[in-house]
């Protein structure tokens, strides 16, 4: 069936909360609101407000409460109103979420699942406009998605709400209105497992979230001109499915990673690192990647297009390779 | 008052006491690294609070917290072992001084940023109240915690949905080395602060265990039956330096103060209750003494006798399968 990448995760959580009664969500505007971006549309007609739970405006405070919620032994879903407004939550994610299940020598879980949009829409300004996979996925005890599509949305937000560990769960504002096709019926896609969007013989192309749609729209530019690019979209970053990247290079000899969040630090610097620790002898030329500018985000829409990813960078970067 | 709850109450207070003082010498041996808060002064807050929950209460602290670990019920020889690094610790050496867990005794941490375990409080009291739990949840902190934003969140939200759980604020008047009244606007009444959230709050003097203890055997039922969160600031004081990286009195305060606060010790305040009323005897204490050095010699030994974590121990557990 065709949904939107808002209705997939709709039907993920409605589902999940179906099944089971100790998952819960909880956010700012979740309830009556219907969410910000009107994810949760129906639930606290259908789960009322004891399970979709509306908050002040203190992340830190509700993140945390959701924290030792899982703690003991509920499985929350905080719903970020976008995942910048995560920094301010950021002490209970790093010093609790992530390391309550090692400091206490595996007694204790934490099953949580902190979801919103991450990165820039258009022209919100530089406190709104980023890309923060990278600070999350650098802490250890923590599991990092970001789905492309309505498809994988649903299935990894179903396993990330089943998973016993903390995982970060970001979205994109520019997908919810987005739509695919979404298998029927009862699924799950398992964390950890990169998927090739695009067979390609020349190039290989990493890409996850928005980027994937860039990446795709240049692999088809590229095709016209007798370039095969392979699309890999690793959906979940951390634990990185690094072995279907490598298969793939293994292939093309040559890598492009293009990622929407800042240079310097990125997450395409790890993925580059991991690639040349495995496959250094397979590549024909250097790992290049197209990032965000090291900027906070502009608000005049023309400066803002100067330091996003775009088609021309990402087929500039491809064709430099071959 | 039954004789036999006193000498229960001195004995755990004298075991944390003992505990700390024997951590201590530990430390001066280097058995024991890193960051070391004792508790030693403040014994009856832990003691007299905990007394009066049921074994399946949460309790949670912040990074002085072998007290309250101990007076749940912990073994000392896992306590002291975690504090030793070794693998049959409460954690198996992998939390250390500041985060003793043990949940068996409800015990749901140590914490070491300050304010950032009130909102985990307030979370495991959701918990208890969303699944219609009949259990409380008690958290401990110092002062030096109230002016958090973490704290001030926390409160609104236990306040907001009713939770059934007890902030104890452990004022010892020093924030490391910051009296209070250069940090807190409301020095003078730090309740206020959880009053200004419509929870109800009072003082209580944190040396006298029996008063902590009556205050909680009040406020507990309150807790446990719905009616909201509660907050009690236990007045009390360090007799130690804030950590064993400073002396005990240190530049910040004068070895006088601390000798005006030791006549209050609260071992020595239970004790003198229990000689005057006749309800032990000078020989019961040195019989009381005689068991708890015991325990805490085995503690040691336990933990001087058990092995280091193995290497590849490192990576386990920081993901769940």
């Amino acid at each position: 069936m065709e949904l939107s990448y808002r209705e997939a995760l709709n039907q993920a959580m409605r589902e999940e909360m179906r099944r089971d009664r100790r998952i819960f969500l909880i956010g700012e505007d979740v309830a009556y609101y219907q969410g910000a971006f009107k994810v949760s549309k129906g639930f606290v007609e259908d789960f009322g407000s004891r399970r979709v739970i509306d908050t002040p405006i203190t992340e830190a405070g509700f993140t945390g409460l959701a924290i030792g919620a899982a703690m003991a032994g509920l499985c929350p879903i905080v719903e970020l109103m976008t995942m910048n407004f995560g920094i301010v939550a950021l002490d209970q994610i790093v010093n609790n979420a992530a390391k309550i299940r090692y400091m206490s020598g595996g007694q204790l879980s934490v099953p949580l699942v902190i979801r919103g949009p991450g990165s820039a829409a258009h022209q919100l300004g530089a406190q709104h406009s980023q890309s923060l996979e990278a600070w999350f996925c650098h802490v250890p005890g923590l599991k990092v998605i970001a789905p492309a599509t309505p498809h994988d949305a649903k299935g990894l937000l179903k396993s990330a709400i089943r998973d016993p560990n903390p995982v970060i769960f970001i979205e994109a504002q520019l997908l919810y209105g987005t739509k695919g096709e979404v298998q029927e019926g009862e699924f799950t896609i398992p964390i950890g497992v990169a998927e090739v969007k695009r067979a390609g013989r020349d190039v290989t192309i990493v890409a996850y979230s928005k980027m994937l749609l860039l990446a795709l729209e240049a692999a088809e530019v590229l095709s016209r001109e007798g370039i095969e690019a392979e699309v890999i979209d690793p959906r979940t970053l951390k634990p990185l499915d690094l072995q279907t990247i490598v298969t793939s290079v293994k292939k093309t000899g040559r890598l492009v990673i293009v990622e929407e969040g800042w240079h310097f630090c990125g997450l395409g610097a790890q993925i580059a690192e991991s690639v040349y620790a495995t496959a250094f002898d397979y590549l024909d030329s250097p790992i290049r990647r197209v990032t965000g500018e090291d900027v906070p985000m502009p608000y005049c829409r023309l400066l803002e297009d100067a330091a996003l990813p775009d088609l021309p960078r990402v087929i500039e970067a491809v064709k430099s390779l071959l | 008052m039954d004789t036999a709850d006193l000498h229960s109450l001195y004995r755990q207070m004298l075991l944390i006491r003992r505990f700390e003082e024997k951590s201590a010498e530990m430390y001066a041996l280097a058995k024991i690294a890193g960051f070391l808060h004792l508790y030693i002064g403040e014994e009856a807050i832990a003691v007299g609070a905990v007394a009066s929950l049921r074994p399946d209460d949460y309790v949670i602290s912040a990074y002085r917290d072998h007290g309250h670990c101990l007076a749940r019920g912990s073994d000392p020889g896992r306590v002291m072992a975690e504090l030793f690094g070794k693998a049959t610790g409460l954690c198996k050496g992998k939390g250390g001084s500041m985060h003793l867990v043990d949940l068996p005794h409800r015990f749901m941490g140590g914490y070491a940023i300050v304010g950032g375990h009130i909102p985990l409080a307030t979370g495991l009291a959701f918990a208890n109240k969303y699944q219609s739990l009949d259990l409380v949840t008690v958290c401990f902190f110092g002062e030096g915690a109230l002016p958090s934003g973490q704290a001030h969140e926390a409160f609104n939200l236990a306040a907001l949905w009713k939770l059934p759980v007890i902030y104890i604020c452990e004022n010892n008047r020093y924030g490391m080395g910051t009296p209070a009244e250069r940090a807190i606007a409301l020095y003078t009444d730090v309740a206020e602060t959880a009053r200004s959230y419509g929870i109800t709050a009072e003082s209580v003097d944190g040396m006298d265990v029996l008063a902590v203890r009556a205050a909680m055997q009040r406020v507990v039922p309150q807790v446990r039956a719905g009616h909201g969160p509660w907050f009690i600031e236990a007045t009390t004081y360090r007799f130690m330096g804030h950590s064993m990286a400073d002396p005990a009195h240190g530049h910040y305060r004068t070895k006088e103060e601390v000798e005006e606060y030791r006549k209050r010790d609260p071992l020595l305040l239970l004790k003198n209750t229990m000689l005057a009323q006749k309800l032990a005897s000078e020989a019961d204490f040195k019989q009381l003494e005689r068991e708890v050095g015991e325990i805490v010699r085995v503690a040691v030994k336990f933990a001087e006798d058990s092995p280091f974590p193995a290497r590849s121990d490192l990576h386990v557990d920081v993901l769940q399968e």
